[in-house]
């Protein structure tokens, strides 16, 4: 297949991207034209549609090979770079934005602001997306901005509701600081290197000389910003009241989405920038720093989520962990060892986490929708009014666990089996021993939903069709990621070749 | 590609049973689970391999499609059958089928969610039993459990939700413990194996290409595997000292489970065990023979003696599969062409007796309400053609000849008698063979108790012949049995060519 930048002009590698923002924009018109909307199915159409056709795009970009058969195209000077990687996580952003949209349909119904919400939503993909792309420092910055202030107004959208202004409020303060924190450790590293553009600091950051310190801290204090964006510890605390205050489509949204977004910036910064050949010698040792991230994340999250009560929290919890299994993509780098192969990995256990995580959340919106409690005991004896929904929900929690033979299995498998490839059996083996614990607190929410019996009474009126249908795809692609994974896997581990090349 | 077709008809059925009316779900399902029959028998018609499918024989019905390459492993879409898979792909075709029908009556709730999971069970089944890489083949493995999980959990009985969860606990911790075994073999064989492929695996291992593995040596690296493996599969089996689960499990779960569960998922492991400690660490097993023959002997016995300790019908029938699996045991270990073969022949006896002792136990249950042999007495008033099966069905237990079970257990003591892998053999077989005479003196007293005498039942129902959708899968069984057991080399011949490759031992080891 021809790459496609040699028949279109340069700019329109970006697309995907623009198609966020321009749907966003679209929003924002229409609501101006008819500010009382009514019709929340045009809303939520376009923005469905405008996701859909940004997925479709970065989709066929990412087969015909843009950005990837002849090297990554650069825009402004190599502020915005285009190759396998962004695109990958493009497709990750938009897909959630997708399901995200058709579900917030039947969630926002009788709610005001609704193309506000719509088009927030879009704003933060345009963000996460543009993140995916960011080449430089600054880029890096104003994206990862563009995607957290749309998020911090979206979990505080329930205006009237207690805990979701708190969560926002929390959510705020704490993005505020970690953004300071990062754009201050974004000075030390322009101080020492002075240059924003990731391949110039690389070139750079070798010859720090005396300044290696400066430049340690400034680098450290820049991962503490991607731990804020990836809810890792130790800047995970406002990811439970956040999930849990946010409104449940928004808590699909920001577990998903904005997760992965932060995995996608920091996987690309400190591949490109802090290459590990010429970092890690002058002792800075950010792999060690990222092992001993993912371990006490994926531990602390796991064991928090298996002490819930509430759902909700539960699965707060254990996006917390499964944050800790992607740093394994960070973590079990080396020098010369497969890096590659096991940066790829852990996006693509990203998409697939995307798919099931989106799911299972949306599964919470569908079940606050039917006005049913959030605790373990008030889904008891689902299955027995809902057992489509709840067939999904198990497909979720299963794959989630890491049970076959959902795709869920094959990432965790796959990122765990190159890591232990890479030398670093022990953190496979920590993650694998944290997966089987899991299984233990996402079999509850099967179990109270099939086996139990129903402790009351359940009135589930209409069925909204909106978050059906987006339950019902997010089951189907988490279903589909297993047989489909070979190429998932082998497109993530050539993007992320490309980066350490 | 008929593989492929069985087990994709299947899925499906599962998912259109899945969506249908309750009330259409149980003939529907069995409707469609009969093309699964119809393809495994013409497999077994057209059958052609030869030899042993992981010692290099020609595989029947094979497809390798290459699915997708992690850390300089290939894994692929591997699946085919030799003598050792097809005659436990039939034998799940066709109990699948018996045991929807003879859901019929019990399940009552529910129903296309019951008969959906257990088209999904039957085709990860086929699946475990065809697929040739290990990866697929750990997919399908794993993915029995989940069905079986809610078959016990929401259908059961009244301490349901704690016999699905140990269920769940035990067989997912044991696979977990087989996995990391298996996957450190595959590490320490290094550059000699670029696949997950089963035959692969098992003839770079038997040319003793292992190397050693972060500083652990060969040989203790194939100890360590091996009896990681050995638990994993032991657990399913199960084997004294894994077996509580089973009773349990076997108890709460809805009859046509249980013909599922002792019929073919306990065969899941003794083929486990074959197709990967017997046959892919011989040696290793020759080395823990004594033990393993121990340990056999054991499970025969005291399996047994808790069956004749039992008062429910159930758990008779339970632990008496802790004691026939033993027998299987004991032929693997053999390491003769009557012992494995037997072994393997006995697996698909015992899955066709014991589903048809479930089954009828359960039609008496469905009719009485009780399963206590202390609550019944006389049964054969009032169900002569049930009492007349499951009498059968006790005989092919026990062994009489022309019956399946009869074949089985001849094959595997004649196989263990001549075994030359430990010296101890004769004496581990003869102490076995007391068990028959354990297994004859409980099925006897419970038969005798329970069937003849007068009539006595305290109950409100009318008690009175079973249904004929009960009572003609138990006929088809029973003519199964015993064609099986007057014929036995419908299987036996093909079995035998599959095994007999798994006898040498190359002139490594000896």
């Amino acid at each position: 297949m021809i790459p496609i930048q040699t028949q279109l002009p340069t700019w329109t590698a970006v697309a995907p991207t623009l198609l966020l923002g321009l749907t966003a924009l679209v929003l924002l018109i229409v609501d101006s034209i008819d500010p009382d909307s009514t019709r929340p199915t045009a809303l939520a159409g376009i923005s469905a549609l405008g996701s859909v056709a940004a997925l479709g795009v970065a989709g066929w970009f990412l087969l015909a090979g843009t950005g990837q058969e002849g090297g990554a195209i650069e825009l402004y000077g190599g502020s915005i770079v285009v190759d396998g990687m962004s695109l990958f996580f493009t497709v990750i952003f938009a897909s959630v934005a997708a399901m995200v949209s058709l579900a917030s349909f039947d969630y926002l119904r009788d709610r005001t602001y609704q193309a506000e919400f719509y088009s927030l939503v879009m704003l933060a993909a345009t963000g996460m997306s543009l993140m995916g792309s960011s080449g430089s420092l600054a880029t890096v910055f104003v994206s990862l901005e563009l995607a957290s202030l749309p998020s911090y107004a979206l979990v505080a959208f329930l205006k009237k509701n207690r805990g979701s202004v708190e969560a926002g409020l929390k959510y705020f303060l704490i993005g505020a600081v970690s953004s300071a924190v990062f754009a201050f450790g974004i000075s030390l590293v322009y101080a020492v290197t002075g240059s924003l553009l990731l391949t110039d600091v690389a070139a750079a950051i070798g010859s720090a000389g005396d300044l290696v310190g400066v430049a340690g801290i400034g680098i450290v204090m820049i991962a503490g910003g991607f731990a804020f964006k990836t809810a890792s510890v130790p800047f995970h605390f406002w990811a439970p009241e956040a999930y849990e205050g946010a409104p449940a489509p928004i808590s699909a949204f920001l577990s998903s989405a904005s997760k992965a977004a932060g995995f996608a910036v920091a996987f690309r910064v400190f591949a490109v920038a802090f290459p590990i050949d010429s970092v890690v010698p002058m002792g800075v040792d950010w792999p060690l720093l990222f092992a001993v991230l993912a371990v006490v994340t994926m531990t602390l999250g796991n064991f928090a989520a298996a002490t819930q009560e509430n759902v909700k929290r539960m699965l707060a919890y254990s996006s917390v962990g499964h944050a800790g299994y992607a740093l394994i993509g960070l973590a079990a780098l080396s020098g010369g060892g497969p890096n590659g192969a096991v940066m790829g990995a852990s996006m693509a256990h990203l998409l697939v986490y995307g798919f099931m995580n989106t799911g299972a959340f949306l599964f919470i919106a569908m079940v606050e929708h039917w006005g049913i409690g959030r605790t373990f005991e008030d889904y008891n004896g689902l299955a027995r009014q809902a057992p489509v929904a709840c067939l999904a929900m198990t497909v979720f929690m299963f794959s989630l666990a890491g049970l076959p033979p959902f795709g869920g299995f094959l990432s965790k498998y796959a990122l765990f089996y190159e890591a232990i490839q890479g030398g670093f059996w022990w953190l496979a083996a920590v993650g694998a021993i944290n997966s089987a614990l899991s299984l233990f607190y996402y079999s509850r929410v099967v179990k109270a939903m099939w086996i139990e019996d129903p402790s009351g009474s359940f009135d589930l009126g209409a069925t909204p069709l909106g978050i059906y249908v987006a339950v019902l795809v997010a089951a189907v692609g988490t279903l589909v990621l297993l047989p489909a994974f070979g190429p998932v896997v082998e497109t993530a581990q050539s993007a992320a070749t490309a980066l350490f090349a | 590609m008929i593989i492929e077709a069985l087990i994709a008809v299947t899925f499906i059925a599962a998912f259109v049973v899945m969506l249908a009316p309750d009330e259409v779900a149980g003939r529907l399902a069995a409707a469609l689970s009969l093309l699964p029959v119809v393809g495994s028998l013409y497999m077994w018609s057209r059958f052609d391999a030869t030899g042993n499918a992981l010692m290099g024989g020609s595989v029947a019905f094979e497809t390798i499609v290459p699915w997708l390459e992690l850390g300089g492993y290939t894994l692929s879409w591997h699946v085919g059958v030799d003598g050792i898979s097809l005659p436990l792909v039939v034998l799940t075709t066709i109990l699948s089928t018996l045991a929807i029908v003879s859901a019929w009556t019990p399940i009552d709730d529910r129903q296309s969610q019951f008969y959906g999971l257990m088209l999904f069970m039957e085709a990860n089944l086929l699946g475990v039993f065809t697929a040739l890489d290990f990866f697929v083949w750990f997919v399908f493995w794993e993915a029995v459990l989940l069905p079986m999980y809610f078959l016990i959990g929401v259908w059961g009985g009244p301490r349901r939700k704690y016999a699905a969860i140990k269920f769940f606990v035990y067989t997912n911790i044991a696979s977990l413990a087989m996995f990391i075994g298996f996957i450190a073999l595959v590490f320490g064989l290094g550059d000699s194996v670029s696949s997950l492929d089963m035959p692969a695996i098992a003839q770079a291992l038997r040319a003793g290409e292992l190397g050693s593995l972060y500083g652990i040596p060969a040989g203790t690296l194939r100890s360590v595997a091996f009896v990681a493996m050995f638990l994993g599969f032991a657990v399913k089996v199960p084997i004294v000292p894994f077996h509580t689960w089973l009773p349990d499990a076997h108890v709460e779960a809805p009859s046509p489970v249980s013909v599922m569960l002792a019929g073919v998922l306990l065969k899941m492991g003794t083929y486990a065990l074959l197709r990967f400690n017997f046959t892919m660490l011989p040696e290793t097993a020759t080395a823990f023979a004594v033990p393993i023959a121990l340990i056999a002997v054991i499970s025969v016995i005291y399996g047994a003696m808790l069956a004749l300790a039992q008062q429910d019908l159930k758990r008779i029938v339970a632990y008496s599969s802790v004691s026939s699996m033993g027998y299987v045991i004991l032929g693997l270990i053999a390491y003769t062409t009557y012992g494995v073969g037997g072994a393997t022949f006995q697996m698909i006896a015992h899955g066709l007796i014991s589903g048809l002792m479930f089954m009828s136990v359960g039609v008496i249950y469905n009719t009485t309400h009780t399963r206590m042999v202390g609550d019944m007495s006389g049964m054969a008033d009032r169900m002569p053609v049930t009492t007349g099966i499951l009498i059968a069905g006790a005989f092919g237990y026990m062994g009489l000849p022309l019956m399946a079970g009869f074949a089985g257990e001849f094959f595997i003591f004649k196989g263990a008698f001549e075994s030359t892998v430990t010296a101890g053999m004769p004496l581990f077989t003869a102490a076995a063979m007391f068990g028959i005479v354990i297994v004859a003196g409980y099925l006897l007293l419970a038969m005798q108790r329970t069937l003849f005498g007068s009539f006595r039942l305290e109950t409100d129902y009318e008690v009175g012949p079973a249904a004929l959708h009960e009572t003609v899968p138990l006929a088809i069984l029973l003519v199964t049995i015993i064609v099986l057991g007057v014929a036995p080399d419908l299987f036996f011949g093909m079995i035998q060519d599959a095994v007999n490759p798994l006898l040498d031992f190359g002139g490594e080891f000896s």
